[in-house]
């Protein structure tokens, strides 16, 4: 592969002169705050389905999961994205569909205003370059047989960018802007704390300096002292390297304190898009409502005083979604209409995004809601 | 008498790098109906503890005291703790996958455990386990209890151990993070669906955890565990709104606001990293990380004692004069929560 086409940021290998990560030359150029916000990663109608088969010599399709059904979504640069939901609700699919770790099953995916979905070779790698991802488990993300200098540096080898000595050197620099001490180069993963791997992690995905890095559950296996270790220096790296960041999680407090937009996930469609913090005072869509008070408060005060939306039974099958709006069988508010009528993500009150026919409106307690059909799952007899 | 009284309780394991004092010097007790929360990081010890009260550590040496309706656990005869374990002193797991047994269906094991401790034909057992897995909230659970756990979600395997641990009625139930591996939504319902049964059945509760937002939510005591030891025990009120530790500062300050009206910048961690076990830091645990560190925190151990004569309910284990306590948190601590 050609160096120079792929290394168009770094000058000629003087290591001392030009450590991995300064801030982003590109970035310089456009000062500029917004001139017309161009997405940088827009997916429209995008679709996974996951195949079940049945059979071994000949496999037949006896159904299908449907992962991601039908997402659009932009996201802009320099911002933080959340994206939210319940386990398999496809949040995690998104994200991987985002950074073609999987391909689209229908629609497409554009970085910078090219479709990215069927990018190959040469120019795919570059593509790479572009977004990176840091994973949830910093145990099963890190191969335990190699030193952390290798793992931070195997993307500088792979794009053939770095080599001996300067690699080593840009690595150990990594090293330093994530917090770990350089001096600890040659070590496994298993002699660092959860904390500190993820450290390794997100220098592996900073190696390259991508423009997007995509976050699934980076702090949900991380205790809350080390987690907010670790959103700060998110937070740090985001101003310092110009970074936009798609953040998925399941932990609401630290998707609001992270993210200027949020994006509410349920079944495989994004039910409620709007800014982080007028969702969490207003949440239009009764899914994102009840998802809010389902969130334990650390305040006894007001743990006493908010009533839980318990939301009765499981998260339906992605195999077989229910009719109309996905949420109405778990509805508080459900109507005749909701089981019939798939409801659009379109602009409410406020000029959020929610897909629902009958949403919140501010102040309505979701508690006294009473559903207008007649809902599978029931409080359990007690 | 309480309940559940839990003297200088001391768990240690001897490893190839050294002895790791797991648990060093534990107290509490707890009594009937009564909620407490132990909350702490990882490897603070809080699940050792809990285990080795029903006789569970393996491998650990265990001393201490453990008396349950007057009798110490910890010098009971294995076959005596036998019948304790799960009667009268039931557990909770935090990972339902890996509790439940694959290989048997869920009723089954409901079975199993009801026939360990009661004379009862498998057949009223069996009856036993469908009405128990009604109560905890499963829809048709006299089809549901011939499944196996892989046909159960997260949050139904949960209740089903739920189900299994109160089938005898235990006195005490020990929820070891519960609610740590569901999504919120399941959360809520299970932390709903234990209330409820503690109100029905008077069940006194430990629920270990490392979310300060469901002991907030359940707890009438908290303990925060930190390297091994309990460093603050307070009721709920107290814990929240005028906690003395540093640690328990620490904890309070990292979590992000999830109210709306506040808005912080950048979140407030604790530095550095939870201590070793086997070489811990002299004097205070706690004082390599602690903001408020002075000389004395780093040759002497503070003991857990009530700092304020008003509230001798509230202990604290922490060098730092009661002004110094109540003006630090005042002044500096409660204003970044």
């Amino acid at each position: 592969m050609s160096d120079n086409e792929i290394q168009p940021s770094a000058p000629a290998p003087a290591a001392s002169s030009a450590p991995a990560v300064d801030a982003a030359p590109d970035a310089a150029a456009a000062p500029e705050p917004k001139p017309e916000r161009q997405p940088l990663v827009r997916l429209s109608g995008v679709k996974k389905y996951f195949p079940i088969t049945q059979g071994i010599v000949f496999q037949r399709e006896i159904g299908r999961v449907h992962a991601v059904d039908g997402v659009d979504l932009d996201v802009y640069p320099g911002e933080t994205l959340g994206v939210v939901g319940e386990t398999g609700c496809g949040k995690s699919t998104l994200g991987r569909l985002a950074c073609r770790l999987l391909d689209v099953t229908e629609g497409t995916v554009e970085f910078e205003g090219r479709e990215i979905t069927k990018l190959k070779g040469k120019e795919l790698r570059a593509f790479r370059r572009e977004v990176q991802m840091i994973f949830q488990d910093p145990y099963s993300s890190l191969n335990p047989r190699k030193r952390v200098g290798q793992i931070i540096g195997d993307p500088f080898q792979i794009h053939g960018i770095a080599d001996g000595k300067e690699r080593k050197l840009r690595v150990q620099e990594l090293m330093e802007v994530v917090g770990l001490n350089p001096e600890h180069y040659n070590r496994f993963p298993a002699e660092f704390s959860g904390g500190q791997r993820q450290r390794i992690g997100v220098a592996r995905a900073l190696a390259l300096r991508p423009k997007v890095i995509i976050c699934d559950e980076p702090v949900s296996a991380l205790d809350v002292s080390i987690q907010a270790q670790v959103i700060n220096l998110l937070e740090d790296l985001q101003n310092e390297f110009n970074l936009t960041y798609i953040f998925i999680a399941h932990d609401l407090s630290v998707v609001r304190h992270v993210s200027d937009r949020v994006a509410v996930m349920y079944l495989g469609k994004v039910v409620e898009l709007s800014d982080a913090k007028r969702l969490y005072a207003e949440p239009k869509h009764p899914y994102t409502g009840a998802l809010l008070s389902a969130v334990p408060v650390a305040d006894p005060d007001e743990a006493d005083k908010r009533e839980r939306v318990i939301l009765y039974g499981d998260v339906p099958s992605p195999i077989d979604p229910p009719s109309g709006c996905r949420f109405h069988p778990r509805c508080p508010k459900a109507q005749d209409r909701c089981v019939t009528e798939v409801p659009p993500l379109e602009p409410k009150a406020s000029g959020d995004l929610a897909a629902c026919h009958f949403p919140l409106e501010p102040g309505e307690d979701l508690a006294k809601a009473k559903p207008g059909i007649r809902q599978e799952s029931t409080a359990p007899a007690m | 008498m309480a309940l559940l009284e839990v003297r200088d309780l001391h768990v240690q394991f001897h490893t190839d790098d050294g002895i790791v004092k797991a648990v060093d010097g534990v107290d509490f007790t707890l009594d009937r109906g009564e909620t407490l929360g132990i909350v702490g990081e990882s490897g603070s010890g809080k699940s050792v503890t809990c285990l080795s009260i029903l006789g569970l550590a393996r491998g650990g040496r265990v001393t201490g005291e453990a008396s349950f309706q007057g009798r110490d656990l910890l010098k009971m005869h294995p076959d005596e703790m036998r019948d304790i374990r799960g009667k009268q002193i039931a557990m909770i797991f935090q990972d339902p996958l890996s509790s439940l047994h694959p290989y048997y269906r869920v009723g089954a094991q409901i079975v199993e455990a009801i026939q360990a401790h009661e004379k009862v034909s498998k057949k009223d057992a069996h009856k036993r386990a469908v009405e128990l897995l009604g109560l905890v909230g499963i829809p048709r659970p006299e089809r549901r209890v011939d499944d196996y756990p892989h046909q159960f979600s997260g949050g139904m395997r949960q209740r089903a151990m739920i189900a299994m641990a109160l089938a005898l009625d235990p006195a005490v139930l020990i929820a070891d993070e519960p609610t740590t591996a569901l999504d919120v939504t399941v959360q809520a319902q299970i932390l709903d669906l234990i209330e409820r049964l503690q109100d029905e059945f008077g069940t006194a509760i430990v629920m270990i955890t490392h979310d300060l937002g469901v002991v907030a939510d359940m707890a009438d005591t908290v303990l925060v565990m930190y390297g091994g030891r309990p460093v603050e025990v307070a009721d709920r009120r107290t814990a929240y709104y005028h906690p003395h530790m540093p640690y328990t500062w620490g904890l309070l300050q990292s979590l992000p606001a999830i109210g709306a009206e506040q808005d912080q910048e950048r979140l407030h961690p604790i530095k550095g990293l939870p201590p070793s076990l086997i070489h811990p830091p002299a004097g205070c645990k706690f004082n390599p990380r602690c903001p408020y560190v002075f000389d004395l925190c780093t040759r002497e151990e503070p003991k857990l004692l009530p700092a304020d004569a008003a509230s001798p309910g509230h202990l604290s284990a922490c060098h730092l004069s009661l002004e110094d306590k109540q003006r630090i948190w005042e002044e500096e601590v409660a204003q970044t929560r």
